[in-house]
């Protein structure tokens, strides 16, 4: 009943050829096939962020994007930051900061926030602010979010993506 | 992993307090990041959605489409022979009846005879994918006999033609009413030199977590019963799980996994909990059930929709004389907390100002709305704004400055407030001097410009229901298990859920603590009622002082053991030793010790087994009349707030530019981690005063979405200035009371004061909307103009 098409793309610098189904979501890929549990589901209707990845470098909501359309590209997730087991400068702030409580939205902030600093490395506070303006939390405030974002800014390790 | 993330004790960890202000302690009082913080950052963190299990099934739940309806018929035969399908429910199989609160239980896995709210669930289906479970819903055949619908609870208290409940009062759909009356509040109004009433209204709101409830339940062949929930509460779960499916609780394991947000959203246990469980135990095989967001919203239990009615008296001096309080809830389909509930939004007034006289008359209605329950502040929020634009309007009736005011009526320390609630530590007065202090408040006050506003608020809140939900069997509200192994680690078991706010932190800061060792030497054991003891749940502010309490307990038993062991092998007595650096030596000669590794060695020679124990039941309190129990708590939180607003008068809209929050919550274990819940606490309580409203249209939820559901973004966060005031509370483990609930209280009623600061009008209709300001203005131009409300005669000195 259901066709198959073919997909081809990189995951976290590493390529992958697959066959999915037409409608397969980007979000359900990763979690269900992939297993790369790191991006959460939090709506389905990209209203919360949680599901945020970078396609080429480009925050994206992956709840919202068929996976087929993504052919050819590469997309990072939580689990693509960093390398050789070590934390990013952000991941580091959002540690000693205080900006993860639950931690359920902080993949999708930090995707966004890696982005942001890559092609804006010294950001203001208005700056980072509207740039995670797409992203909800509910335990933080976004007070210590904002802090670490300002703090990774300042330390001024860019972001290392695959 | 980096070396920082898994030390959060390290040497990278940020620490601002200095060594005096923490007491002499080397980890409490420290801004110490969350130690499951470096698995947060990496996507590590295991919730139960990313949890798989070997052949798991789909299930799926089917909503009602009538807000209140006799069920005649659901067809189902067409679903289970769909290729595919496992299994399917409906309400007869279990039908069980089960609720948070052990006198309430009216709400069952799945729906039975009746359907109460649009959304509540009529069926569950387990399937090999989703696809062929929306088949089998388009399968299932829901014949409905339409029945009288009820969205006011107000029309509820009068004689109704179906009851929602068999169970509600008389012919209404009362679920709760609570009258009490202390002191003589007609007297006091009769003789009161000044007095003044206040009707607030309140929209219903949600909790918003950002992970949708997720569950998944094994049957195993061995029969056992195996369930992973988002809970704030496993062990209310395992005896509802235990008490519906018939199944002893030691064939029931329950386990929590990292749960994303809960804000009270979590701790009842839930009928998609029982229906997985149900359809696991019917195939036999794992079941995950993930609601989608619009369920969240459907299966709700967030703050109730509340009318309420304050009036407050004083004498010529200013000194509060009497208060009289009617509160009008809207339950929802179900009672959930709602005894709870209806008792908090009366007795949660009583505090922080001296209040000799108190009346209160409060109705909890069930409606056909999805079921209100327990959100954050539970019980305290919706009052407290009331109250505390009541104080401000009296202030100005007495021509007194507000803050001025409240100084004079505070309670004081180590005193009783007239319906017996027994307060010790009190903070009070300086929350309110600190937040004077910082804001500037005196040249601040009435002073701005026209559309620019200042206000103050003060706050309490329980640090633990001293009462438990259940009381047999007589179980300590929360013990603690700890277990060190021949390679020196400990590890601590216990129930206590840690849903974001820090309690595995604070474990392993307390045990770590008092045996003198290094943090990442504990393991905090996740909760598994396999393993854990019983902690009665993360709710009602209660973890910090009862697990806190039981986690020091259980390590000064431990220090006990390894003292013996120090002590024989140094020579010396086991009560000279002291415990630092992970090491055992003896007091004032650190020279003469053995490292924790030997002395734990050496006890395990004796014993095989190194295990110790603690636990934490508060002492009876309260007086002993009907509800007495309800507010009871063995520590308080105090409060104050300022708030710094300005209106756009074009527009309506509200920027809240600053809150001065100045809390007590005793000694502070971790001020990183009591910031991060003042600070969430303002943006939760701001999306109540501001834009956040379940919106019904007659029995209809109209904006069940994150998108018209509007939690606010992080450009309207204000400035925060954390102000940790507390000094030891007497009881709390090393000083510590709540912080988690208190904190968002305050800041609602001081945004409300710091508009009618700003424009001279009093807004009682929550949320303020820009549009409800807009018009207000429009109206008051009409009217000749809004404008700033007068300079208090009172000088502000105090």
């Amino acid at each position: 009943m259901t066709r198959s098409v073919s997909l081809r793309l990189r995951v976290n610098g590493v390529p992958l050829e697959r066959s999915i189904p037409p409608n397969r979501i980007l979000l359900d890929l990763l979690r269900e096939d992939l297993n790369l549990t790191g991006t959460k589901r939090g709506c389905d209707l990209g209203t919360c962020g949680c599901c945020t990845v970078l396609l080429d470098g480009v925050p994206t909501l992956s709840c919202l994007t068929l996976a087929k359309l993504v052919e050819g590209t590469e997309v990072t997730t939580v689990e693509g930051l960093g390398e050789h087991g070590e934390l990013t400068a952000l991941q580091r702030a959002f540690v000693e900061r205080g900006a993860t409580q639950c931690g359920f939205c902080t993949p999708g902030f930090l995707m966004t926030a890696t982005a942001l600093l890559r092609d804006h490395p010294t950001v203001s506070r208005k700056e980072i602010q509207e740039a995670l303006s797409g992203n909800l939390c509910r335990c933080t405030g976004y007070v210590k979010i904002i802090e670490a974002v300002e703090a990774a800014s300042r330390s001024g390790a860019s972001p290392s993506l695959p | 992993m980096a070396k920082s993330a898994s030390e959060p004790g390290g040497p990278t960890a940020e620490v601002r307090s200095n060594p005096a202000s923490t007491g002499g302690y080397r980890l409490i009082g420290r801004r110490l990041p969350l130690v499951d913080a470096a698995l947060k950052v990496t996507g590590r963190a295991e919730y139960t959605d990313d949890l798989k299990r070997p052949g798991l099934l789909v299930g799926r739940l089917l909503k009602s489409t009538q807000a209140h309806a006799r069920i005649v018929e659901v067809e189902v035969s067409a679903a289970r022979a769909l290729p595919g399908v496992a299994a399917v429910l409906t309400g007869e199989r279990f039908p069980t009846p089960f609720g948070v609160l052990p006198m309430t239980h009216d709400e069952t896995a799945l729906a039975v005879e009746k359907v109460r709210h649009y959304g509540e669930w009529v069926a569950a289906v387990a399937a090999q994918d989703e696809e062929t479970c929306e088949e089998a819903f388009r399968r299932i055949r829901v014949r409905y006999e339409p029945l009288p619908v009820y969205d006011d609870p107000e029309a509820g208290q009068r004689p109704v033609a179906e009851k929602i409940h068999a169970r509600a009062l008389r012919d209404t759909n009362i679920q709760k009413e609570v009258f009490q009356h202390f002191g003589d509040v007609p007297r006091a109004f009769r003789e009161a030199y000044a007095e003044v009433k206040v009707q607030g209204r309140f929209a219903g709101v949600n909790h918003g977590f950002t992970e949708p409830h997720c569950v998944l339940a094994e049957a195993t062949p061995d029969g056992r019963l195996t369930v992973w929930s988002a809970t704030q509460v496993p062990h209310y779960l395992h005896r509802a799980l235990s008490e519906v499916l018939g199944l002893p609780l030691h064939r029931i394991r329950v386990i929590k996994p990292e749960v994303g947000g809960g804000f009270g959203g979590k701790s009842d246990p839930f009928p998609h909990e029982i229906a997985c469980a149900a359809l696991a135990l019917e195939t036999g095989r794992a079941v995950k059930l993930l609601l989608d967001r619009e369920d969240v919203f459907y299966v709700n239990h967030g703050r109730h929709p509340t009318r309420n009615t304050v009036r407050l008296a004083a004498n010529e001096a200013g000194e509060f004389t009497a208060l009289d309080v009617e509160a009008l809830l809207d339950g929802g389909a179900f009672s959930s907390f709602g005894v709870v509930t209806t008792y908090y939004n009366g007795v949660l007034a009583l505090g922080p100002y001296r209040l000799p006289a108190f009346r209160y008359h409060g109705v909890r209605a069930y409606t056909n709305h999805p079921p209100s329950g327990a959100m954050r502040a539970h019980g305290g929020t919706n009052i407290r704004y009331s109250l505390e634009m009541a104080v401000d309007a009296l202030a100005e009736r007495l021509g007194r400055d507000p803050l001025a005011l409240r100084l004079q009526n505070l309670l004081s320390a180590n005193t009783q407030t007239v319906n017996e609630f027994r307060i010790t530590s009190n903070g009070a007065r300086d929350c309110l001097t600190a937040v004077r202090e910082r804001s500037r408040w005196r040249e601040r006050f009435r002073q701005l410009p026209f559309g620019e506003g200042i206000g103050v608020a003060c706050g309490f809140y329980i640090s633990g229901s001293n009462s438990p939900i259940h009381f047999t069997p007589r179980f300590p509200q929360c013990t603690v298990h700890l277990k060190v192994d021949m390679d020196g680690g400990v590890t601590i078991h216990c129930g206590a859920a840690d849903i974001g706010q820090g309690s595995k932190t604070l474990l392993a800061q307390v045990v770590a603590e008092v045996l003198g060792i290094r943090m990442d030497r504990t393991r905090v054991a996740a909760v598994d009622s396999d393993t854990a003891p019983v902690d009665l749940g993360s709710y009602s502010s209660r973890v910090t002082f009862m697990m806190g309490n039981a986690a020091k307990r259980a390590a000064e038993e431990l220090r006990e053991i390894l003292s013996r062991s120090a002590g024989e092998i140094l020579g010396h007595p086991p009560e000279e030793m002291s415990f630092e650096d992970e090491r055992i030596h003896r007091e004032g000669s650190p020279e003469v010790g053995v490292d924790f590794l030997t002395a734990v060695h050496r006890a395990m020679e004796h014993r095989g087994a190194l295990v110790a124990s603690g636990s934490y039941e508060s002492q009876p309190m309260g007086g002993t009349f009907k509800g007495a129990k309800a507010g009871t708590a063995p520590a308080y939180s105090f409060s104050a707030y300022v708030s710094h607003v300005k209106v756009d008068l074009e527009t309506g809209f509200v920027d809240v530019k600053k809150v001065w929050a100045a809390f007590d919550c005793g000694r502070a274990l971790n001020p990183l981690a009591v910031e991060g819940q003042i600070e969430g606490s303002i943006h939760m309580g701001l999306g109540q005063l501001l834009s956040e409203s379940m919106d019904y249209r007659g029995a209809r939820l109209m904006n069940p979405s994150l998108l018209e559901y509007k939690i606010l973004a992080p450009q309207q966060m204000p400035e925060v200035e954390c102000l940790l005031v507390g000094g030891e509370d007497p009881e709390g483990p090393f000083g510590a009371k709540e912080a988690g609930e208190g904190p968002l209280i305050p800041v609602l009623p001081s945004v409300g004061a710091a508009i009618h600061d700003a424009l001279g009008i009093r807004f009682l209709d929550l949320p303020i909307t820009p549009e409800k300001i807009f018009r207000a203005l429009e109206r008051s131009r009409r009217d000749g103009g809004a404008k700033k409300p007068p300079l208090p005669r009172e000088t502000t000195e105090s």
